[in-house]
């Protein structure tokens, strides 16, 4: 954590340079007649996100934060574990988005996560997974007039079938 | 007494069937649409203005407004259960609301969620009821150095709430307002911190994709992470007898927090621009300073549920006021209202109470009527809210994951924002493990694109000299309030540093 607590305000500080200089393609100072350029609220508000984390950098020489005190490692065997499998488990949610359409990617994650995850039984995984995006898809696009990605040309039969009962 | 007599006949026609049956529907749909993550009053109102060519503009007017309410009053529903703000005037719900959820205790944050949303729309509507000319007036008389210390008193508020660490606490406001920041220079409208020169990022960043990323993803990853994926903490019963010793606990210990919400909020809420979310989280601020308990807040204080919801009700009738009387809207929700009205041939404005009498009048009856029955139907409904915090975590934590991606998606329209939620959940996971406040950050992008035009409008006001924001009489003492606020805890800081020296000399 000791370790993790410095390299995160460091990259911070590489965060807060990187937006000072990007600010800077507009004025960053008082203009007579038109106020200050369109580059100085977020260049001095970048100003002082380095300034505090220098900061944070000192409490951590201090050994003041909590984070700065523990020799704990940030994630452990299972925290990584978990971290791969759920926040992998999402990304290939938003990914699979553009291919099988909201609906198909709400039906494989949940069933990835409710039965692989959850260890759940299948018949209850299958039956989540199918009935939740059915539901969603009467509200988002039936109720709320909303409509969802629907995925590669491939998908277009289910829909065809789908949106006879709502129009 | 003419008032009353007005208000009386108001009432009874807001009473009338088609306008009670509107009334119903409007809090009912309201209700399940705010309680929608990514989904808010705005959504409601907007998606459903058609239906209200249907009905008469009386009629129409009392559905929406009733859709409001109902969208009020959800929005506490996400932030309590699921611990995701469907709405930026729900973000402060979520420090108490959560944590007492999570004790298994979340009938008593929805209750007192109910309670103090019903006696803050009560009291906003007694003022609007009493003070709407005079309130509208004073709202008026505020100008951009005025908006711009109000916003800068309620970041004060924030470095209040972000606990010990200052620094971080600072750093996550100003990481907010740079991302608010993001998109188009509002007064020059040159392309602005487009981040690594992605086109993605000219259209700026919403409220919602921050939120969503940090509550719906980031939190959930951080709960998985500490509870090892094994969430049985929350077991909560719904009985008719908890839910009456509840109300009485929400009553007790939820009073100080329902009064401060109720007037502070309806008074924010009634300034042109400024809106629920800085009333919300000031009322939040100020029943923390004025606790005698303020170790509790944020952990599970029902004083920190009812600042935040009587607020934002409170808020969003005072906000009605500019738009009714001035033809101001205070909201976005508001806007659309506004739009509504002139369609229907009513002009908003200072001869509306004369030349639509009926109207307006039928209008704030049914504000009373609504605040009841939202109250009625809420409660109502909570065991429906209660039985779903008793899934399996394992069913309950995909479920949160994709309400957030299609709430998301539903509200931008873009996947590039659905990209940004997943960045922003993983970097508030790795932000969360090492004590960044995030909640700052999530309510300074909201409040960034009103504070900085009216800062440089002031600046330019004042040829750049800053007294501005001293000398003038409303701005200068909520100004000097602000500093006070933002400099007490650095003060603290080099006294306690000045006393961990002196024993070492």
């Amino acid at each position: 954590m000791r370790v993790g607590e410095l390299l995160t305000a460091g990259f911070l500080a590489l965060l807060s340079l990187y937006l000072m200089w990007k600010s800077t393609e507009l004025p960053i100072g008082y203009i007579a007649g038109t106020g200050p350029g369109g580059g100085a609220w977020p260049f001095w508000l970048s100003a002082i996100m380095l300034i505090c984390c220098v900061c944070i950098a000192f409490n951590w020489w201090r050994e003041t934060s909590p984070a700065s005190q523990s020799d704990e490692p940030v994630l452990d065997s299972h925290g990584w574990r978990s971290l791969i499998f759920v926040g992998g488990g999402i990304i290939g949610f938003v990914t699979l988005i553009t291919i099988i359409s909201m609906y198909g990617a709400i039906a494989v994650f949940l069933f990835y996560y409710i039965w692989f995850l959850g260890r759940h039984s299948f018949v209850l995984s299958l039956a989540i997974s199918l009935i939740t995006p059915i539901a969603l898809f009467f509200f988002f696009e039936g109720a709320m007039q909303i409509t969802m990605p629907s995925g590669l040309p491939f998908t277009d039969p289910v829909f065809n079938v789908l949106y006879d009962i709502i129009y | 007494m003419e008032v009353l007599a007005l208000l009386g006949d108001g009432m009874l026609l807001s009473l009338q069937p088609l306008n009670l049956m509107m009334i119903l529907i409007g809090v009912t749909l309201g209700l399940f649409i705010g309680a929608m993550p990514g989904l808010g009053s705005v959504n409601g109102v907007a998606i459903l203005l058609p239906v209200t060519f249907l009905v008469p503009p009386g009629s129409a007017i009392i559905f929406l407004a009733a859709i409001y309410y109902g969208a009020m009053y959800g929005g506490a529903v996400s932030s309590i259960t699921l611990g995701i703000p469907g709405a930026s005037t729900a973000v402060a719900t979520t420090f108490d609301g959560r944590p007492l959820a999570r004790q298994g205790r979340a009938s008593l944050a929805l209750v007192t969620a109910a309670l103090a949303s019903f006696v803050g729309g009560t009291i906003a509507n007694v003022l609007f009821t009493m003070f709407a000319p005079v309130l509208a007036s004073v709202a008026l008389s505020f100008g951009p150095p005025e908006v711009f210390a109000l916003m800068l008193l309620a970041f004060a508020t924030f470095v209040g709430l972000g606990g010990d660490d200052i620094p971080k606490t600072i750093f996550s406001i100003c990481f907010g307002l740079v991302l608010g920041a993001i998109g188009f220079d509002q007064i020059s409208g040159a392309p602005r911190l487009v981040l690594f020169d992605y086109n993605g990022f000219l259209q700026g960043i919403g409220f919602l994709v921050l939120a969503i990323g940090v509550y719906g993803i980031g939190e959930m990853l951080w709960t998985i992470d500490q509870t090892r994926g094994d969430v049985t903490a929350t077991t909560p019963k719904m009985t008719v007898k908890g839910m009456a010793s509840d109300t009485k606990e929400a009553a007790k210990r939820g009073w100080k927090g329902t009064m401060i919400g109720s007037f502070l909020g309806f008074f924010v809420g009634v300034l042109p621009a400024a809106g629920a979310t800085p009333g919300s989280l000031m009322s939040y601020g100020v029943a923390k300073m004025v606790s005698r308990k303020p170790e509790e807040f944020g952990k599970g204080s029902p004083d920190g549920v009812a600042a935040p919801e009587a607020a934002n009700n409170s808020a969003s009738t005072g906000s009605m006021l500019p738009m009714l009387t001035l033809g101001i809207p205070g909201s976005p929700t508001t806007a659309i209202l506004l739009g509504g009205m002139v369609i229907w041939g009513l002009v908003p404005g200072p001869r509306l109470f004369v030349d639509e009498q009926e109207f307006v009048w039928g209008l704030i009856g049914s504000f009373y009527i609504s605040n009841v029955a939202a109250l009625l139907i809420n409660l109502a409904f909570i065991p429906v809210f209660i039985w779903m915090l008793r899934m399996p975590f394992t069913i309950l934590a995909p479920m949160i994951f994709v309400l957030s991606i299609a709430g998301g998606y539903a509200a931008t329209r873009d996947m590039f924002d659905i990209w940004l939620i997943v960045l922003f959940g993983l970097g508030a996971f790795f932000m969360r493990k090492f004590d960044y406040p995030l909640a700052p950050a999530v309510l300074a992008i909201v409040l960034g694109p009103i504070a900085e035009p009216t800062l440089r409008q002031s600046l330019l006001l004042s040829s750049g000299d800053p007294s501005i924001f001293f000398t003038r009489p409303v701005a200068g003492p909520i100004t000097i309030i602000a500093l006070i606020l933002i400099f007490l805890p650095l003060i603290k800081l080099v006294r306690r540093l000045r006393d961990e020296r002196k024993p070492a000399s």
